[in-house]
């Protein structure tokens, strides 16, 4: 235990949080980029058979990021857990319909040979990638803003907003930056993993979504950097107290969200990643270089996810109505003993997962044909 | 009445979506083993009958799986979207499980099932074999996990209250982890998991033997099934066992409930084997007893009493007012950064829960009378009826189904499955297991009302502060969209079982004309 203090075990999970955030939306991501795709790059049965077929066998270890980051976040910051999934409740409700739908929509959707039944999941299967990756943007925009929350002295939350409080303008354009980020790590995905036409098309897709995003993406910036307010603990914050918010006050502030770029410069480095992260995508998708362009893809994602939480540090939740109440990562995590306890699990396990999920990756390796799909060799869906 | 309402609903949402995931799990548990253990003969005898068996019922397991996935989802979010307050105050013990479940479980199975469907061309058989024994311990380490994350709400053990940060944090994970009740609990569900998948292969066996059709598969399958089941059927009634004895150890209520036992009785303590549970009365009329069997069960002892309601509730009321010595303490440290709790009063915090049972009846609890600390403590009592009943139906369940085995071991191993009165037998008691299970949850969290933590936290205190009305709606919603599922579901499967082993691919190709690019 005396190897970590409270301060660095703080710093450590919110790293980690980072980290799974980071890993889920670039694994996951491309399921839900190739999703939101699907009108667009398959046009008749077969070519959306190679689509269900690419993500087929590696999608379900992929959403078990999603799951894992509900696990971790309930046990390392129990009341960032509390306060986002019930704040947000009917757009968590939401989220929670598309991936109730999507993992049936992969099964179900060849178990019958109708044209009809076949039409209706894949709509599900589209609908379940756009919706959470528009709304996971939609949230992250909303703690850039700041929600509308407050404890009392039990530490019992009371939420004062709602779904459509949610969705203001900043919020949603934040909710398009996720959601063409997405479509960039599917559309790279789906280029490796497909042929022509298919691969042509993603090529396309990606393109378009990669310009889209660099422009929004710098529109939000500048947007937090003239209008956005953020938020400041007034000093002393002490790191290493016990996790209670209301021990501290909050003041907001003009230009806080860029505080940290000016004190720690490095941090400079996480917009600068996403901005490459695109011009790389782009470049390299024309070019056909298919695997650089998904790493490139998944670039943007690390660096997009650190310019947000590089931005809110140490915030990871201001309230705006109260924001004595803001969660901060000195005031909303588990007891040192359990986050202790957790990152022992995390060093032992997180390597065998990644090491047994490339080996799933590399016995599944190349591409999906068509031609696999019409014999009905190697393919399931 | 509005906060009633949102406890109501919310309790409402959380069962109705946990008994529905629970229709899903207990046949990944049994069925992923029993395909493992298929796929083992195939390996092992280089007989191609085995491995179509394993790709036969695979594809069923493959929608039972979508579905189980599926469904899990919604459980674990819904202690943030409707339980905000539990997730604070227990987060720290409770999320640990859960993530632990997540990093060395689930991302196991989640991996590895989309090999065991599409790897099949891909790899050495023998790999392949390794690759389905990864699923079926990985589903049953899930099952693990979740099991120490649930016992700990039975007997929350390793783990004490901060007053700095208002909640409940881990003392010891030792405790947490070794919980006796988890031990119990897991083993106890999971060969619940593992009569289920041999009840659901016996079943359709059976099925196809009394068409006759597919009958080589059949009979391997019935083999198979009778042998697992009756291990497991066993195993289950036994643990069974293991859990009343722990549970008489830390849930005294639950079982005094469970037996509608109203008065204490001198040991060793008789088995009401039935009878008509009154709690408007505080007895039990007709009853029909066993001399000495519940002693035996709740305390493996011939000299020590098993209490009864009334003398719990007694007990209740003495810890309520200990509770209440524990929030004074308490009020006066609010809002005061570094403050400890004076040394005379943390003796009584072990009974602080106790004191927010108070809660339910008046806000500044500290001012109850007498008559609303005996209502709080009279509260403490589950409802008797649904236990007494749920768990004999269950328990009657477990016998019937060791007895179903036996037969179908004794048949199978005597070549006589042509008795079609035990076919058809078999093929209706298809559904028993899900009916036992699902009992087994009521008796085992309705028993455990009013609280959410057994003596910590009382369930009403739980709650997310979210507008009724969201819960509502995502109550009608969760209703709407699992209820087409289930017809989804259950169409597929009847359809996957009257095609049989022989089916054609599922994937078959569907000519539509190419929309012009």
């Amino acid at each position: 235990m005396e190897l970590f203090d409270y301060t660095m075990l703080r710093l450590i999970w919110w790293a980690l949080l980072g980290i799974l955030l980071i890993a889920f939306a670039i694994m996951d991501g491309f399921d839900f980029g190739i999703a939101m795709l699907q009108p667009y790059v398959a046009r008749n049965d077969v070519e959306r058979r190679v689509l269900l077929n690419v993500i087929g066998p590696v999608w379900e270890g992929n959403q078990v990021w999603f799951i894992l980051g509900g696990g971790a976040i309930f046990a390392a910051w129990p009341m960032l857990y509390a306060v986002s999934f019930s704040g947000f409740y009917l757009a968590m409700f939401l989220i929670l319909l598309a991936l109730i739908v999507r993992p049936v929509a992969i099964a179900f959707r060849g178990k019958v040979d109708n044209e009809r039944w076949r039409r209706i999941w894949d709509w599900s299967f589209v609908v379940s990638g756009f919706v959470p990756s528009l709304i996971f943007g939609v949230a992250f925009g909303n703690l850039l803003l700041g929600v509308p929350f407050h404890f009392d002295q039990t530490l019992r939350l009371t939420y004062e907003g709602n779904l459509f409080g949610l969705l203001n303008p900043f919020a949603l354009l934040c909710g398009l930056i996720s959601l063409l980020m997405l479509a960039m790590q599917g559309g790279t995905f789906l280029a490796l993993k497909s042929e022509e036409p298919i691969a042509g098309r993603a090529v396309k897709a990606t393109s378009v979504a990669a310009i889209a995003y660099i422009l929004l993406f710098t529109i939000a910036g500048v947007w937090i950097a003239h209008s956005i307010k953020g938020y400041v603990i007034d000093a002393p914050a002490i790191s290493d107290g016990p996790s209670n918010p209301l021990l501290k006050t909050v003041t907001r502030a003009d230009g806080a969200w860029l505080a940290n770029y000016a004190s720690h410069p490095w941090t400079v480095l996480a917009p600068a990643l996403a901005y490459i992260g695109a011009l790389g995508t782009l470049v390299f998708a024309r070019k056909r270089a298919a695997l650089l362009a998904f790493a490139a893809s998944s670039l943007t994602i690390a660096g997009t996810i650190c310019t947000a939480g590089f931005s809110l540090f140490p915030f990871l939740m201001p309230s705006s109505s109260n924001p004595q109440s803001s969660l901060t990562v000195w005031d909303a995590s588990s007891s040192p003993t359990t986050l202790f306890i957790m990152l022992v699990a995390a060093i032992i396990f997180v390597p065998i997962i990644i090491a047994y999920t490339s080996w799933v990756f590399h016995v599944m390796r190349g591409p999906v044909t068509a031609e696999q799909i019409e014999t009905g060799s190697h393919n399931l869906y | 009445m509005h906060e009633i309402d949102i406890v109501t609903l919310s309790r409402l949402q959380f069962a109705l979506t946990a008994l529905y995931h629970f229709l899903f799990v207990p046949l990944t548990l049994g069925l992923s083993i029993l395909l493992a253990i298929m796929e083992t003969v195939y390996v092992m005898t280089g007989r191609t009958i085995w491995r179509d068996m394993v790709k036969f019922w695979g594809t069923l397991f493959g929608i039972n799986f979508a579905m189980g996935v599926a469904t899990g989802i919604t459980m674990e979010f819904q202690f943030g979207t409707n339980w905000a307050y539990y997730s604070h105050y227990v987060g720290d013990v409770f999320g640990v499980p859960l993530a632990i479940e997540g990093l060395m479980a689930f991302f196991l199975e989640g991996t590895f099932v989309g090999l065991f469907f599409f790897g099949w061309d891909r790899m050495s058989k023998r790999a392949h074999m390794i690759v389905t024994w990864l699923v079926a311990i990985g589903s049953n380490l899930s099952a693990l996990w979740i099991l120490v994350a649930n016992a700990w709400m039975q007997n929350p053990v390793g783990t004490i209250f901060n007053p700095q940060t208002m909640r409940m944090e881990v003392s010891s994970f030792f405790d947490v982890l070794f919980n006796p009740v988890a031990q119990a609990k897991f083993v106890h569900t999971v060969s619940a998991g593992y009569v289920t998948g041999a009840m659901f292969m016996l079943s359709i066996g059976a099925y196809y033997l009394l068409r006759g059709r597919h009958t080589e598969i059949a009979r391997r399958s019935i083999t198979v099934a009778a042998s697992f089941g009756l291990a497991s059927a066993l195993s289950v009634v036994v643990l069974g066992d293991e859990s009343g004895y722990t549970a008489g150890q830390n849930q005294k209520m639950k079982i005094a409930a469970i037996e509608s036992m109203w008065e204490t009785e001198a040991a060793p303590a008789p088995f009401t084997l039935v009878g008509i549970p009154d709690s408007k009365a505080q007895t039990t009329h007709y009853a029909v007893q066993i001399p000495w069997a519940l002693g035996l069960v709740a305390t493996r002892s011939l000299h020590l009493p098993v209490e009864g309601i009334k003398d719990l509730v007694s007990q209740a009321e003495g810890r309520i007012r200990n509770g209440l010595v524990a929030y004074r303490a308490l009020a006066t440290l609010q809002g005061k950064a570094g403050a400890t709790l004076p040394h005379e009063a943390e003796p009584a915090m072990r009974d602080l829960g106790y004191a927010l049972l108070l809660k339910g009846i008046r806000p500044d609890i500290e001012n109850s009378t007498d008559a609303e600390i005996h209502q709080a403590a009279m509260s403490t009592i589950p409802n008797v009826g649904v236990l007494f009943w749920g768990f004999r139906f269950m328990v009657g369940l477990g016998f019937y189904f060791i007895a179903l085995f036996a037969l179908a071991f004794y048949l199978s191993s005597w070549r006589r499955l042509d008795r079609k009165w035990f076919l058809r037998a078999a093929l209706l008691s298809l559904p028993l297991p899900w009916v036992a299970a699902e009992l087994g949850w009521i008796v085992a969290e309705y028993g455990r009302q009013p609280w959410i933590i057994d003596g910590v936290l009382p369930t009403f205190l739980g709650v997310s502060d979210v507008p009724a009305s969201n819960v509502l709606l995502s109550l009608a919603g969760f209703v709407l969209f699992y209820s087409t599922l289930a017809a989804v579901d259950l169409y597929l499967m009847i359809k996957y079982v009257r095609m049989g082993p022989d089916a054609p691919k599922p994937n078959a190709i569907l000519h539509v004309p190419a929309r012009a690019d």
